[in-house]
């Protein structure tokens, strides 16, 4: 058999086991209120998918979310250069990202309905919680260059920019594929919590929010099942253009 | 062309060069001779200024250098020809020089492999095509014909005869004979220095 089937098989396996445990879970409780089954919270989210509003919804926090992961990437990619490159910027922005990173989430989100309108503030979240990833992984990967070649672009006196295109950006490359990786994740659930707390018009966070003030259980296990999808499918697809802009750029092997 | 004056390098405290210097002259061929750990890759590396002295100087202008270290320092994400061509323009109006320059360190078939897919020997023949590509007035070699065998290591040394022309080099070896080959007058290291 080969490998990649049988990673495939054992992965379906997995994920039948759990959804036993669920059906079985859910049948020694017996209320939907408390804990419906996989089939109807699955004939749920179909039944949800079906309606524009829906897709209005979930268009709309995606847009949000993103935004902040996009600022975020980007920001967290210039202080990482800004800090590998100046000793200055490095003590100045180090305990900055510390801070951001150990300080809970609900904090930020709590001052940040203060200082900032609700349309504005998932998407500052994600960005809060993506940012301090990415800046420790980009800074990583700057760290990460391999001094021997460094040398031999010097002795061959590479411009600045073939430097960065032919030795920093494809050691970079895996560095910032598991920053992105990790980044949606964090980006995406900082997101949708700060959706649940602000209910800014259309959001899941919303409609969260009101499955859960309803005791809708099922909705509210059909949103979340929304939201895994949504975050497993936006990490593919973004990894997957890293990487054919890696290739294109000769940062990886074709 | 090139002067080292009284180099002193210590390495966490200890002495690895003391009171060193040489003087190469254009077009001149010099070869550095000595036990291993007695400063001959150290004193190469003050040269090529990648490592100050703690004291001495380094006076002159080598103008174009290239060098071949003992490990051959690719790209590992660029194909054996990329890694040629990076030196030159690192567009494809020089990708024709680049391959001209791999055939004659033999190495035709291997154009487009990624150094994980070669041979040592052969990584080490794909950094001295770059090398020499490069048309430097300095060539600076520390144990360039490791991993080539007796035959192959000939043919290379005569490929560098006839490559290098007015250029200077800079040789480090423990082999009497291929400094004698490429022409070099040889300094042995003596009591911490190379006379």
């Amino acid at each position: 058999m080969k490998p990649s089937l049988r990673k495939a098989l054992l992965s379906l396996a997995v994920l039948l086991f759990w959804l036993g445990v669920w059906v079985l879970a859910s049948a020694l409780v017996g209320q939907e209120l408390l804990l419906p089954s996989p089939l109807q919270v699955l004939r749920r989210f179909l039944a949800l998918a079906g309606t524009a509003a829906f897709w209005l919804t979930v268009g709309t926090s995606i847009l949000r979310v993103l935004t902040g992961i996009v600022c975020a990437v980007l920001l967290g990619t210039l202080l990482a250069f800004l800090t590998e490159y100046s000793a200055l910027c490095k003590a100045l922005f180090s305990p900055v990202m510390m801070l951001v990173k150990s300080t809970p989430v609900a904090s930020f989100i709590i001052l940040a309905l203060i200082w900032l309108g609700r349309g504005i503030l998932p998407a500052f979240i994600s960005a809060l919680m993506v940012l301090p990833v990415v800046w420790a992984n980009v800074s990583a990967g700057i760290a990460a260059r391999d001094p021997l070649l460094l040398e031999m672009a010097r002795i061959y006196r590479f411009p600045r920019s073939r430097v960065l295109r032919r030795i920093t950006l494809p050691t970079l490359l895996p560095f910032f594929r598991s920053a992105l990786s990790s980044a949606l994740g964090l980006g995406w659930k900082a997101g949708i919590a700060a959706e649940v707390l602000t209910v800014p018009q259309p959001s899941i966070g919303k409609m969260i929010f009101e499955s859960k003030l309803y005791l809708e259980t099922t909705d509210l296990f059909a949103w979340t099942l929304t939201v895994i999808l949504l975050s497993l499918l936006i990490e593919k697809i973004l990894l997957k253009l890293v990487l054919r802009a890696g290739r294109k750029g000769g940062a990886v092997h074709a | 062309m090139l002067e080292l004056n009284n180099i002193s390098v210590r390495y966490d405290g200890k002495s690895v060069l003391s009171g060193c210097g040489l003087s190469l002259g254009d077009g001149e061929r010099l070869a550095l001779m000595g036990p291993s750990g007695c400063g001959k890759t150290t004193l190469l590396r003050v040269a090529l200024s990648l490592q100050p002295p703690d004291t001495g100087s380094v006076s002159g202008d080598p103008g174009r250098t290239a060098a071949v270290f003992q490990e051959p320092r690719l790209l590992p994400w660029r194909t054996a020809a990329e890694n040629v061509n990076v030196v030159l323009s690192d567009t494809p109006d020089t990708m024709p020089e680049a391959l001209s320059m791999l055939e004659r360190v033999e190495l035709s078939d291997a154009v487009e492999k990624y150094p994980a897919e070669l041979s040592g020997g052969m990584q080490q023949r794909v950094s001295i095509a770059r090398a020499l590509a490069f048309r430097p007035d300095l060539l600076v070699l520390d144990e360039p014909f490791r991993g080539l065998d007796d035959e192959l290591r000939g043919r290379i040394v005569s490929l560098l005869n006839t490559s290098l022309q007015s250029a200077s080099l800079l040789l480090v070896t423990h082999s009497e004979e291929e400094a004698k080959t490429l022409g070099c007058r040889v300094l042995r290291y003596q009591d911490g220095r190379f006379v």
